[in-house]
């Protein structure tokens, strides 16, 4: 038999104090309709415990959002926690108000991909599905 | 790591690797059966608990709640949380986590969630085996959380040593689902939100309902029993519901007001189930339950896989459609091609 | 004319003319609606108004049922107050950036805090790294707002805080800093957001669950009512739901329902609602549909002052005056052609002002890339000052009053989120809806339909999925210096070492008894304040008490 139950799962989550999650619910739906299963964290994530969830539930894809600056300090973190745990198989993107500036930066950090407002959702979908590492 | 190693952390209870093999299960990937054969020896130490009520109902809460007074007593929780799978697009929002996300960090509660993956029933079809790599995995207990939809929730009841059934005031038909049937699943009842008013209503339905099926049942008895049980297990069964008389407990998950009394019910519950020998009858329902599913299962799986059965089909298919033969004669019909 | 002959006319109109207009040139959609799905028809005549009779739903400016303002002259007499929503980084720097405004002739003061301080911690707390003086000023104790006003009559100025969960904490510290400049706090004019409601719902600064917020809401109310009669004690607000992606019904329905409760709360805690009646005010979007925010507007006006007259018998006049701060809707600005900004923005204040209201924000050209650099909010600010001095639309009351559709839309409006309204009392009011996840789930069913419509190009955003070009983002944005985060706790270390420490701890004693038991909070809160207990401490102490408070995500 093969894999044939396999779904893309995605943590969608929101690290730090932000409590701006239209973007994070909008983008989470949109990944639903497109047949991921999709685990939302809720506000006030920190970083360890965005790490935690996602091996638990051995999700493809970290996906967070932040749009209150923070992301500088809080996304690095998440990957290097993944990466210490052994499951830097993930897949991370990151979106919401991110300065172009910033960009680059994260990526060195192992975000993937930066969303930034305006994208729309299915490139996200397509982005997530091209990318999966595993 | 390949899937021995996998296994072999994963019975150290490592998470990243218990985590790995519930997706293993759950997606039925390749050589799965395998990794089950290696685990399966290992299970039948946990305590399995289902968690069943309407939505909203507080489920996700009082799981939360639960695993918190289990860790304050030194033991170690798995969660089981099921939600539905969007039957048109095949995802799912799954958003029972987040009312137990605080447990994340203690390595004595590991929390997975999962769609039910088009299957109906209040479960997935891969929950059971989920439940399985968690018991291997050593967690003392293992709670279920079901997707709660009324009817199709007694799935459970062949899944779970114990069963708590969650009711809440004010819901509207609450009376509805305690006449449906599925009453007959609680070993545990839990009246949740007793800060709602109508507790106590609700709590005098279900004394009321419990009554009544005492007269003739006992509380055992899935509806969902595949196929005639046995003399004697009918006759052990009807034993064990005699001595479990389900009590009726009053909670406040928001708060955790009454989960203490929650647990040491499922608690009392199980020793109830040992000392009268049922456990093994709730065992061996599980069991028969379950290998009945795979083989049905395998079956279907060979008829959708052999080039020659689904010829066969599209045959049979097409004299049932210009009504030369009724679907019943063509099942049959496919049926001895594939048994064959 | 009668209405008989109208509709005869009408009717031969519609399948005449215009009916033959159509057949020979299509119109552009086959059916044209607002954000709410109510239909915008081709014609507005006199049959759409039939239902509505001047005296008993129009009335006059200043009068019941206020639908056309709640002044009688309106901007005859005074325009609305001018007041950007500012703060980042360290007091010093928001105090600097006040002055500016004012300089530029703003007319009001309006507090932006970082999310640390919203949400009740110090910014040496482990949650707050990365987080202080981002998008708001980092207060951590008195001595940072004393820094924040100074050189700032508060007796001049009237200051809007936007804060809830501590808003007690903070406007005490308000007081306290009103003292020191020996101004007295029944001379104190301003507002605190207070509405921990919409926080559940939509905008996420909450700390304790529901019933404890509830007292510290009426707290305040009780305690304002006596000692700072002038404050607004409350801003209801819809602007965060509609922004979190609410239509313009939903806006009025969940923020009024909103209202009662904090009304309910008040009359069970005791008070008479004409003690704090007219110290509700409100807060709400100026979104792109202009007739039907205007109409938008007008409807809130109508429908809370017949639910505070009819619902809950207030007698004062005041207290059925739906009073309202705006601003202009932040999500449908872009990042691509930021300067197009400008162009919606004045659009959206337009509606604003043409819908009466009291203060007004209007957002940035930066708005989707950063917070707002100087040059931006001046080009904001002048907006609001070129519709006040040139445009000449602030010369009559309420200008839009009696066109067809402006009326029609208006009883829509009031209509639908009446309806709505009913639907969240058969829930039990609106924290029992936020409770069963409800409202958030309206509210997100909208946010995601929004984004679709745009997705698929059935609603244009110029620029965005039309009219795109090749572009450089702008440079200028403003930067918060990362090292903020280590001068607020240098700054804190400090003022733990200085402070009186046994004042301190009794004073924080004292808060806990007093959160144990029944006392108003708000004398407690103050002593601990002036004995410069910082916020931290403050919501920590709560926080033992109260518990913290666990959203509902309705999926
Ligand atoms: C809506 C909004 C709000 C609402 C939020 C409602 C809610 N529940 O979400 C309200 C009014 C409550 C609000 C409040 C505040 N806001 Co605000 N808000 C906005 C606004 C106008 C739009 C954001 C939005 O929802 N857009 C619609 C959604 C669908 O788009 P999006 O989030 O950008 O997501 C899209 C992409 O970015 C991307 N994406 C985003 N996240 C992710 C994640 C992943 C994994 C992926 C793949 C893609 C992705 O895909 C999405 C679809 O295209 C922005 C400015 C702007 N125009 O962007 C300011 C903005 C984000 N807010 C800002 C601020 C400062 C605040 C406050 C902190 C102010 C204060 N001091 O109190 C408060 C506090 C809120 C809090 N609790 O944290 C600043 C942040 C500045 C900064 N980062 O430097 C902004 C940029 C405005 C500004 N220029 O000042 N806000
Ligand atoms: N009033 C009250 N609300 C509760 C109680 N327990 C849970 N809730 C609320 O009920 C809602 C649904 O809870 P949840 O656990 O998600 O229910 P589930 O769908 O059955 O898993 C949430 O808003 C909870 O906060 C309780 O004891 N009293
Ligand atoms: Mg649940």
């Amino acid at each position: 038999m093969m894999d044939e139950g396999r779904k893309i799962r995605v943590l969608v989550a929101k690290p730090g104090l932000d409590g701006h999650d239209r973007g994070a619910k909008v983008v989470a739906r949109a990944l639903r309709d497109a047949g991921m299963e999709v685990i939302y964290t809720g506000l006030r994530q920190t970083p360890e415990q965005i790490v935690a969830a996602a091996i638990q539930e051995d999700v493809d894809v970290v996906a967070m959002s932040i749009l209150s600056g923070a992301h500088n300090y809080l996304f690095p973190r998440v990957t290097q926690l993944l990466r210490e745990r052994g499951a830097d198989d993930v897949l991370v993107v990151g979106g919401g108000i991110i300065p172009d500036e910033d960009i680059p930066g994260l990526q060195e950090c192992g975000i993937a991909a930066v969303f930034t407002p305006g994208t729309s959702t299915g490139d996200t979908v397509k982005f997530i599905r091209e990318n999966i590492k595993r | 790591m390949d899937w021995q190693e996998i296994v072999s952390r994963a019975l150290s209870r490592e998470v990243r690797a218990v985590s790995r093999l519930i997706s293993i299960v759950e997606d039925r990937r390749a050589g799965f059966e395998d990794v089950y054969a290696a685990i399966y020896p290992r299970t039948g130490r946990a305590h399995v608990i289902g968690i069943t009520g309407p939505p909203g109902s507080g489920k996700s809460t009082l799981v939360d709640k639960i695993a918190a007074e289990y860790r304050s007593r030194g033991k170690t929780v798995g969660i089981v949380a099921v939600d539905p799978t969007s039957p048109f697009t095949g995802g799912a929002l799954l958003g029972d986590r987040l009312r137990m996300q605080r447990h994340s960090l203690d390595n004595g509660v590991f929390i997975r969630s999962m769609g039910t993956r088009g299957h109906l029933g209040g479960l997935s079809r891969a929950t059971s085996g989920v439940v399985d790599v968690l018991d291997a995995a050593g967690y003392d207990y293992v709670v279920i959380e079901t997707v709660g939809v009324g009817q199709s929730e007694v799935e459970i009841a062949s899944l779970a040593d114990t069963v708590a059934l969650v009711q809440v005031p004010g819901l509207g038909d609450d009376i509805q689902v305690i006449k449906a049937g599925v009453m007959e699943i609680g070993d545990v009842f839990v009246v949740n939100k007793k800060d709602r008013p109508g507790v106590e209503r609700v709590v005098a339905e279900i004394r009321m309902s419990l009554d009544l099926a005492g007269k003739y049942s006992g509380h055992h008895g899935p509806a969902t029993a595949m196929a005639a049980a046995t003399a004697t297990a009918t006759a052990t069964a009807a034993i064990a519901a005699n001595a479990w008389h389900p009590p009726i407990l009053q909670t406040m998950a928001e708060s955790g007001e009454g989960v203490a009394e929650v647990c040491e019910a499922c608690d009392a519950h199980m020793r109830c189930l040992v000392t009268d020998n049922a456990l093994v009858e709730r065992r061996f329902r599980r069991a028969r339950s379950e290998t009945m599913k795979i083989a049905s299962d395998l079956i279907w799986r060979g008829l959708a896989d052999d080039a020659r059965t689904l010829g066969a089909a599209e045959g049979l298919a097409w004299k049932v459609a210009r009504r030369e033969i009724d679907p019943y004669a063509a099942g049959r019909d496919l049926r001895e091609l594939v048994v064959s | 004319m009668n209405q008989g002959d109208l509709k005869g006319e009408y009717g031969r109109w519609k399948s005449g003319t215009y009916g033959k207009a159509c057949a020979r040139f299509p119109e552009r959609r086959e059916r044209f609606e607002g954000s709410s799905g109510i239909e915008v028809k081709p014609l507005y005549t006199p049959l759409d108004v039939e239902r509505i009779d001047y005296l008993d739903d129009l009335g006059f400016p200043g009068e019941y049922p206020y639908t056309r303002g709640v002044q009688p002259t309106m901007y005859r007499g005074r325009f609305w107050t001018m007041r950007q929503y500012a703060g980042f980084a360290t007091a010093e720097e928001s105090n600097r950036r006040y002055k500016y405004l004012l300089e530029q002739g703003q007319t009001g003061l309006s507090v932006a805090f970082d999310l640390p301080t919203q949400i009740g911690y110090d910014s040496d707390h482990e949650l707050s790294a990365g987080e202080v003086g981002k998008v708001g000023v980092a207060i951590d104790s008195l001595a940072d707002m004393e820094t924040l006003f100074d050189g700032i009559p508060l007796n001049k100025v009237s200051t809007s805080m936007t804060i809830n969960a501590p808003a007690s904490m903070l406007l005490a510290m308000y007081i306290a800093v009103a003292e020191k400049q020996g101004v007295p706090a029944d001379k104190l004019n301003g507002t605190i957001q207070n509405d921990i409601l919409k926080e559940y719902a939509a905008r996420g600064t909450y700390i304790y669950p529901p019933k404890q917020s509830m007292r510290l809401i009426t707290n305040i109310f009780e305690y304002c009512s006596k000692n700072v009669p002038r404050w607004n004690t409350i801003s209801i607000s819809g602007y965060h739901i509609r922004e979190a992606g609410a239509t313009a019904v939903q806006e009025v329905a969940f923020t009024l329902a909103d209202g009662i409760a904090y009304v309910k709360a008040a009359i069970d805690a005791g008070l008479d609602v004409d003690d704090f009646g007219p110290r509700l005010s409100f807060f709400f979007n100026a979104h792109n549909d202009l007739f039907e925010e205007v109409a938008k507007f007008r409807a809130a006006r109508r429908l809370w002052a017949r639910i505070m007259r009819d619902r809950f018998g207030a007698k004062d006049r005041k207290s059925m005056q739906l009073r309202f701060h705006t601003q202009t809707a932040g999500c449908t600005l872009t990042a691509q052609q930021p300067d197009n900004n400008i162009v919606r923005v004045t659009l959206q204040a337009l509606a604003a002002v043409l819908g009466s209201t009291q203060s007004l924000h209007t957002n940035s050209r930066d708005e989707a890339l950063a917070l707002p650099s100087q040059d931006s909010v001046r080009i904001a600010l002048r907006t609001q000052q070129i519709i006040a001095y040139e445009s000449g639309v602030a010369d009559t009351v309420d200008p839009l009053a009696g066109s067809y559709y402006i009326e029609a839309l208006t009883d829509e409006i009031e209509q639908k989120a009446a309806d709505y309204i009913q639907r969240i009392d058969e829930i039990g009011g609106a924290p029992a809806a936020i409770e069963r996840g409800f409202i958030q789930a309206e509210i997100e069913e909208s946010a995601y339909r929004y984004q679709m419509e745009i997705e698929s190009g059935q609603r244009k955003i110029v620029g965005l999925n039309d009219f795109q070009i090749e572009e450089e983002r702008p440079s200028g944005l403003l930067k918060v210096d990362p090292a903020v985060g280590d001068l607020q706790c240098r700054k804190l270390e400090e003022l733990r070492a200085k402070r009186d420490g046994a004042t301190v701890e009794a004073s924080l004693a004292a808060l806990k008894r007093a959160a144990e038991g029944s006392d108003n909070l708000m004398p407690h809160i103050l002593d601990a304040v002036r004995a410069y207990a910082t916020l931290g401490e403050m919501c920590g102490v709560l926080r033992d008490v109260f518990g913290e408070y666990k959203p509902t995500v309705a999926y």
